[in-house]
């Protein structure tokens, strides 16, 4: 979200060095305007084309987002006239209702939307925080040791595409607890990518670094931190940002089945009170979290990339 | 120390899905201390399969390697290595890219500042103190060689290994660093063992050119002596008839003794 808007407040900054460099190709590729007619009349002619150039950036870039929401709102405002779900108005009332008070409390199960963010957000991150903990160590194992690679090879094959819920019953049984048996079915459906990705990450390491390893003969410990863990992290971020996305999908379906206050409890129970406004907001809600999770991950992602190098 | 690097009857044979195949056979070949020999042949002759086999990273499957006295037995600091691509980690500044090699080699026996001081002398003497913070995405493709061959002197090594280190730099950044290369070795008398493909880098450079015949089971073919006074001048070299004979002689077994079929 943030990066979008940074992209459309650039090019008006950017606007005069882009006006008068990116032209010059252009006008050089068509036969030079000869001499004699009108060295002014060159000009109008080549910046008219840079701000037709610019005209159609600034479309691209927030006209294209803009009209895409305004198209999606008035095919919803259009499904909601055939009356099975509220249209953008009723939601956007509901919406006014819910976010005006979010921090409240009416007993165990009816707390305001924050707290339901919060308990949400909070399973996840310790499911994920878990995950963390062991799938990334896991990770660097596997990948540095080729045995250990081929023994847990034919085990997350077999249990990386079981569906997440199907842990849940495992879960509840082993814990006794609704609560834990949810942290432990995004523990266990969010742990695959960071082993994946991190055992990826420390079999492509590039032969020149560990070469350089060899040379100075450095201690394991010196080749884990000094190269091992640099070369791996833009890899293993990649496996943190895929296991939030499958962390915060199951979440909601986790929590449907057990219940509680969070996000998923929430869309069950307002689907029990009928309240289908409600379901939209929420859907809003997840889907702008999980936005806001990806992103900043990115964002984190792209300060360690040491990719553009390689020259 | 007459006989610093030694190579006696060294061979090695890769096991490959076609069978085993025979790299280098028999190679025989002594290095005197500050003395700076170049391996010349054509590409997939072996010689950089040569060089690795000093360096320790790979190991002789017939015959044995010394170095100041001792039998390689594996990669180690005595032995620093200049890699083609260069290889600095780009998670770490140039500084700290020579510092991991010093610390390596220096550490427990210097006090840390002398630890910084040895670092600093290195980059200095690849004309880098400027550069020292930057990383090595931040530096030209010649800077960054001069940084990788400051991370192997720092190190003091018994023998440098250079492997094609000036292959992937244009031209000009080539020659230059040559003639920077040449007053470094003059000034810390190291010993150095160069790879190369370069007829004018290895003549210019070199006491010894060691020629490779073509591979398979490549050995060395002819070791030309280049008798030309030190310290060397590309251009007063570019007229001299003693650089342009051994220029002659490198040549003359490279494209006519041991033609390389087109592929």
């Amino acid at each position: 979200m943030n990066a979008a808007l940074s992209r459309t407040l650039r090019p008006a900054d950017a606007a005069p060095p882009r006006a008068v460099v990116r032209p010059l190709p252009y006008a050089a590729a068509k036969p030079p305007a000869p001499a004699a007619p009108a060295p002014t009349a060159a000009e109008p002619r080549v910046s008219a084309a840079a701000a037709r150039r610019r005209r159609a950036e600034v479309a691209l870039k927030i006209l294209a987002p803009l009209l895409g929401i305004v198209a999606f709102i008035g095919v919803w405002a259009l499904v909601a006239k055939g009356g099975s779900i509220p249209g953008p108005m009723t939601t956007f009332d509901a919406a006014k209702a819910v976010f005006a008070d979010p921090f409240y409390r009416n007993g165990p199960n009816d707390q305001g939307i924050g707290w339901k963010v919060a308990n949400s957000l909070g399973r996840v991150g310790i499911g994920f925080g878990l995950a963390a903990l062991v799938g990334i160590p896991l990770g660097f194992l596997i990948g540095r040791f080729r045995f250990l690679a081929g023994m847990s090879e034919p085990i997350i094959s077999l249990l990386r595409p079981v569906s997440p819920l199907a842990w849940l019953p495992i879960g509840l049984l082993v814990f006794k607890g609704a609560q834990p048996a949810a942290i432990w079915t995004i523990f266990i459906s969010s742990i695959w990518p960071m082993v994946i990705n991190t055992a990826v990450g420390v079999q492509r390491i590039p032969q020149d670094y560990m070469n350089v390893a060899r040379v100075l003969a450095l201690p394991e410990w010196k080749i884990f931190t000094k190269i091992l863990f640099p070369a791996v992290l833009p890899y293993m971020l990649t496996g943190v940002r895929l296991s939030i996305g499958v962390a915060w999908l199951v979440i909601v379906a986790a929590e449907m089945l057990t219940g509680g206050v969070g996000l998923g409890f929430w869309v069950w129970d307002e689907w029990n009170n009928l309240k289908v406004e409600n379901i939209l907001i929420a859907i809003g809600v997840i889907g702008l979290i999980g936005l806001a999770l990806e992103q900043s991950l990115l964002f984190l992602a792209g300060r360690f990339d040491y990719a553009k190098d390689r020259s | 120390m007459d006989r610093h690097v030694i190579v006696e009857q060294a061979g090695i044979t890769f096991d490959t899905n076609q069978g085993p195949f025979v790299a280098l056979r028999e190679v025989n070949l002594t290095v005197k201390k500050g003395e700076f020999v170049t391996l010349i042949g054509h590409s997939g002759c072996g010689k950089s399969t040569l060089l690795n086999l000093v360096a320790g990273l790979l190991h002789p499957t017939a015959g044995h390697i010394f170095v100041a006295g001792r039998e390689v037995a594996g990669p180690g600091p005595d032995r620093a290595v200049v890699f083609q691509n260069h290889s600095l980690l780009p998670w770490l500044t140039c500084f700290d890219n020579v510092h991991l090699a010093v610390e390596r080699v220096f550490r427990g026996v210097e006090p840390k500042a002398r630890l910084k001081a040895r670092t600093q002398a290195a980059l200095a003497l690849v004309h880098l103190e400027h550069a020292a913070h930057k990383y090595p995405n931040e530096v030209s493709g010649g800077m960054k060689q001069r940084v990788g061959i400051a991370r192997a002197l720092a190190m003091e090594p018994k023998v440098l290994l250079m492997d094609e280190p000036f292959g992937a730099l244009d031209a000009l950044t080539r020659a230059h660093l040559q003639d920077e290369l040449i007053k470094i070795v003059a000034a810390t008398g190291s010993t150095v063992v160069m790879v190369t493909h370069d007829v004018d880098e290895a003549v210019l450079l070199s006491d010894r050119v060691v020629m490779l015949t073509n591979g398979p089971a490549a050995t060395v073919g002819e070791v030309l002596e280049v008798d030309l006074p030190r310290p060397r001048d590309r251009l007063a070299l570019a007229n001299d008839p003693r650089y342009m004979a051994c220029r002659r002689a490198v040549l003359a077994f490279l494209y006519q003794k041991q033609m390389k079929q087109a592929a």
